[in-house]
């Protein structure tokens, strides 16, 4: 099959959703690719790069359409794209197919099959093509950059000959993928990071990336698992604990990144006017749900504006676009592992199978059909937060008892323990003669010290143990000694035997742990 | 030399044997304590033979040349990974020596009976010994005697077969014969029968029976184990090899002997207890083969197995700083360990931290994966115990498994109605990605599923576990 990347036709959209790298590997799954003149130069690359990875560059958008049986961008497509398509085209890229009903309505009429990249669902095989996170950390990392640009000081605390520069303190709100990696960025620059997430499964994960979680103290927390790792809209008393926490914080950060999104409703107001009023001058807001309303009262989508107490709020909606370079390397190969998948048996053959959870999640509109929304995958996206058992804190009192009732019960079970082996030995002492009784002394003595030796020995060296205890064990060579004086011949050939193989025994044993310990070295 | 002199040549052999036991708690201090043993031994020995007791020198001197060369060929030829096989065989002539010294002790003490007083005059050493003794002595004498056989002749057929399993030679797989344990209690019965009447005055036949009885329990004792517990089973094999000494020692009326015997049988004891404790399962479920009921069905598993190739092992190892390396039998089996050596070389110069976990369990033998490690030239200050090294998973970037299963396992901690629930595991996948080196996709010893496999961080390197890690060398920098 062909696969073709056009132009990108959104105002001021500079990703392309192939490159010279990713055609490559397509090459190699049995297809080949065709691109439009220029599609790739805003992200660095050239048509030149792209005709030496084999790829046919054309000039227009219409010759590309024609000549593509799989179309793959990154915007979703524009009317006049949507007219070029054709019956049994093949178009992967961006769509929200429910925010633009109207755009799936005239895809499915010109009987294109629609492969939507933010309808990839959260499953850990569809990772790898999973565009809205690899999109996303690309925003959180440029966040921070953007931040830093506007902001007049360092992130890293610094003691220098001139003086001493405290770390900026970051605050990140929502700790989805673009808010960690926005807090590892921010962490790297040397900043101090606060994340603030509503659900507190993701502590773990915030501290993980060497932040510190803003904990809220509240009880009945929802578990964000089970919407598919997005947070869901929190109660009026859960938001005003919140916004008194922000509030709490707001004259101390230097730096606020707020990613929060509730998934198909506007971004909710988080970063309100009168926090802003609290922030340092030249402090910055970087929101990154700008796109979507935005997380801040002040913010402009596509726009930085200053506040009147001259901090920067910052309302871009395009990270990913001001790092089309790496954006686009990150987006064609989700599209690249999207048509792996597509192609399974790597023959340049597209197999669309539509019992494939991925595959039937991600297609929108396929054989004349509107096939969204899909029906809900047979695999749990993601574990259910495990409620944690509390640990019962015992009081000192407790303690002291649990100690001496511990205390009395080993007492009670060794001093049971010794009146029933003494009444045993009595027994057999009753009975035994004197001789016996002497030597099991001495083996009741051997044991003991046997036990309190053995325990000392450390771990690493059990196999020479047993080696050494093997070849000690060879002691039964002196009985066989004491029995190779007898008169009768029988007895001697047995006791030759005996000291035969207990020499082996004796001279193996300690041989082969002697080779053993010389060869534990130290480094 | 007078048997004063013996006496004290035997105090001092007992100590330094204690010495030698008690020198294994460091490895520096160990390379001497197989001194003290070795002087302990040869003190022993030496004062033995030139005791007034001892004739026929001439038959003591050749018996212990051939066994010295054929002891010294086996300590040199022995490749590590067999060390296992090496100590199941050592502990089988203990226990055919015990077998042999105590139907002598029967013959002679018969021979000795028979003779008039005066025949009693000229006898020596042992001969002498139970001339001395009277009927209650002498009854006593007839239970050590049989006790010292029938421990002698389990851990006779017990370790041929442990040996058996562990070379290869005999299937790993735990078999019973129709009847399984009852018939082992049948035997053991039996034999108890055989003591009341041996006891009482019947001839050597009823040892003869009783030996035939126990080589039968040793047999079927040990087949019924499988693969993976034969820590266990080797270490009560040692300990029982002691227990045979000891009872010897009693029978000859030798302190020596049963010191040893007691120091040895301890010793396995004590091992055996650490390895149950490993598994989290009792002595006596081990010894009665497979794995305690299951109390309700297995957790379910989500997700799947994602392979890796040796590129994106590399990538991570090149990218990680700290490293934890669990090995398990499959390191054994395939030779890998001379290339995990050299990748820990390769890593350790490349300034990254590495370090290796190794679970009391691992391997076939207590202390099996130092020992190979060892002989790979990897120093031990690097080569943890499972306590030591558990908590620092959450901060290690990268765990290789290679050829382990159970004893990283997590079902053993989340999973309640797990079969081995409960059991101290290796934490592997705290560590933020796993790479776990294996042959295919099979279970482990337990045929439990190993949910590690499936999860988000754990990358499937499959492949034999040499020729991975040989493929992966090159691409290290």
């Amino acid at each position: 099959m062909k696969i073709g990347a056009p132009k990108e036709i959104f105002d001021g959209e500079a990703r392309v959703a192939m490159t010279p790298e990713s055609a490559l590997q397509l090459v190699k799954l049995g297809h080949s690719c065709v691109i439009e003149t220029g599609a790739g130069l805003r992200a660095g690359f050239s048509d030149a790069a792209y005709a030496a990875a084999g790829v046919d560059v054309v000039k227009t958008a219409a010759a590309l359409f024609k000549a593509a049986d799989v179309v793959v961008k990154v915007r979703g497509p524009e009317d006049k794209e949507v007219k070029l398509l054709r019956d049994g085209q093949t178009l992967i890229s961006f769509f929200w197919p429910a925010q633009n009903p109207d755009l799936l309505e005239a895809v499915k009429a010109k009987g294109a099959t629609v492969i939507a990249m933010d309808m990839v669902p959260r499953i850990s095989r569809a990772q790898k093509m999973d565009a809205l996170s690899s999109m996303a950390n690309i925003a959180g990392y440029r966040a921070v950059i953007e931040a830093g640009s506007n902001f007049g000081r360092f992130f890293t605390g610094q003691v220098t000959a001139a003086g001493k520069v405290p770390p900026a303190k970051v605050l990140v709100i929502g700790a989805g993928v673009a808010g960690l990696a926005a807090i590892g960025t921010a962490t790297s620059l040397g900043a101090m990071t606060f994340a603030f997430d509503v659900r507190p499964e993701v502590a773990e994960q915030i501290e993980s990336m060497g932040a510190q979680f803003v904990y809220l103290d509240f009880e009945a927390a929802q578990d964000g698992a089970a919407t598919g790792g997005y947070a869901a809209p929190s109660s009026p008393e859960f938001r005003e604990k919140q916004l008194a926490k922000f509030r709490e914080l707001a004259p101390d950060v230097d730096i606020v990144i707020t990613t929060a999104l509730i998934p198909g409703r506007p971004a909710p107001k988080l970063w309100l006017a009168d926090m802003v009023a609290m922030m340092k001058p030249g402090s910055v807001v970087v929101d990154l749900a700008a796109e979507r309303g935005g997380n801040c009262d002040l913010t402009v989508p596509d726009q930085k504006i200053v506040s009147d107490n001259g901090v920067t709020v910052v309302g871009y909606t395009d990270y990913p676009s001001r790092m089309a370079a790496q954006a686009s390397t990150l987006y064609s190969n989700n599209i690249r592992h999207m048509l792996t998948d597509l192609t399974p048996k790597k023959d340049g053959v597209i197999f669309q199978n539509m019992e494939d959870d991925v595959i039937r999640g991600a297609t929108v509109a396929h054989a004349g059909a509107v096939t969204f929304p899909p029906p809900p995958p047979k695999i749990a996206a993601i574990a259910a937060a495990k409620p944690k058992p509390k640990a019962v804190e015992l009081t000192l009192v407790e303690k002291r008892a649990q100690e001496v009732a511990v205390f009395k019960a080993q007492t009670r079970s060794q001093v049971g323990l010794l009146v029933g082996a003494g009444l045993l030995l009595a027994l057999v002492g009753a009975y035994a003669p004197t001789e016996f009784m002497q030597h099991f002394i001495v083996f009741a003595l051997a044991c003991f010290i046997g036990f309190s030796v053995i325990w000392n020995v450390s771990h690493s060296l059990h196999t020479p143990l047993m080696a050494v205890t093997n070849a000690i064990s060879g002691i039964v060579i002196l009985g066989a000694l004491l029995q190779i004086g007898s008169g009768n011949w029988l007895v001697v050939t047995l006791a030759a035997i005996s000291v035969l193989i207990a020499s082996i025994n004796i001279v193996g044993g300690f041989l082969v742990t002697r080779r053993m310990l010389a060869m534990f070295q130290k480094s | 030399m007078s048997i004063g002199i013996v006496s004290a040549a035997y105090i001092a052999a007992a100590v330094l044997f204690i010495l030698s036991l008690g020198g294994l708690s460091g490895q520096e201090s160990a390379k001497r304590a197989v001194w003290y043993g070795i002087a302990g031994m040869a003190l022993a020995v030496f004062a033995t033979i030139f005791s007034p007791d001892v004739a026929h020198v001439w038959v003591i001197a050749l018996m212990v040349a051939i066994g010295s060369v054929l002891g010294w060929i086996v300590a040199t030829r022995v490749q590590m990974t067999e060390m296992p096989q090496l100590v199941a065989a050592l502990h089988s002539f203990v226990g055919l020596a015990a077998v042999l010294i105590g139907f002598n002790a029967d013959i002679e003490l018969n021979r000795v009976l028979a003779m008039d007083s005066v025949a009693r005059e000229g006898l020596i050493g042992f001969a002498k010994k139970l001339a001395e003794k009277d009927a209650i002595e002498q009854a006593i004498l007839h239970v050590e005697v049989f006790l010292g056989v029938f421990i002698g002749a389990v851990t006779f057929t017990g370790s041929i077969v442990a040996f058996g399993k562990l070379a290869g030679k005999v299937d790993g797989k735990a078999t019973k014969l129709p009847g399984g344990h009852l018939l082992n209690a049948g035997a053991a019965i039996a034999s108890l029968i055989l003591l009341v009447l041996y006891f009482n005055g019947a001839g050597i036949w009823a040892l003869i029976a009783m030996t035939l009885l126990a080589f039968f329990i040793g047999y079927h004792l040990i087949m019924g184990i499988g693969g993976a517990d034969m820590p266990v089973v080797v270490s009560m094999l040692n300990s029982y090899s002691g227990w045979a000494a000891a009872a010897i020692g009693f029978t000859l009326g030798n302190d020596l002997l049963i010191v040893t015997g007691a120091l040895v049988g301890s010793s396995g004891a004590i091992l055996s207890y650490i390895m149950c404790k490993a598994m989290n399962r009792s002595f006596i479920s081990v010894i009665l083969g497979g794995f305690g009921g299951t109390t309700g069905p297995a957790m379910e598993i989500s997700g799947e197995q994602i392979a890796i190739d040796a590129e994106g092992v590399a990538a991570a190892l090149n990218d990680a700083d700290s490293i934890i390396i669990i090995p398990g039998y499959g390191m054994a089996v395939a030779q890998a360990q001379q290339s995990v050596s050299e990748l820990t070389r390769k890593l350790r110069s490349a300034g990254k931290t590495v370090r290796f976990a190794i679970h009391p369990v691992a391997g076939r033998l207590p202390g099996h994966m130092n020992v190979l490690l060892a002989e790979a030239r990897v120093p031990y200050d690097i080569v943890m115990e499972m306590d030591e090294i558990n908590e620092d998973f959450p901060k290690t970037d990268v765990a290789i498994v290679i050829g382990s299963n159970d004893i990283v396992n997590p079902a053993a901690q989340d999973d309640p109605n797990s079969p081995i629930a409960g059991m101290p595991v290796l934490e592997c996948w705290k560590a933020k990605q796993v790479f776990v080196s294996k042959r295919g996709q099979g279970t482990g010893y337990s045929g439990i599923e190993n949910p590690l496999f499936y999860k988000e961080n754990t990358r499937m390197f499959y492949g034999d576990a040499k020729k991975s890690l040989d493929a992966l060398l090159p691409m290290i920098d």
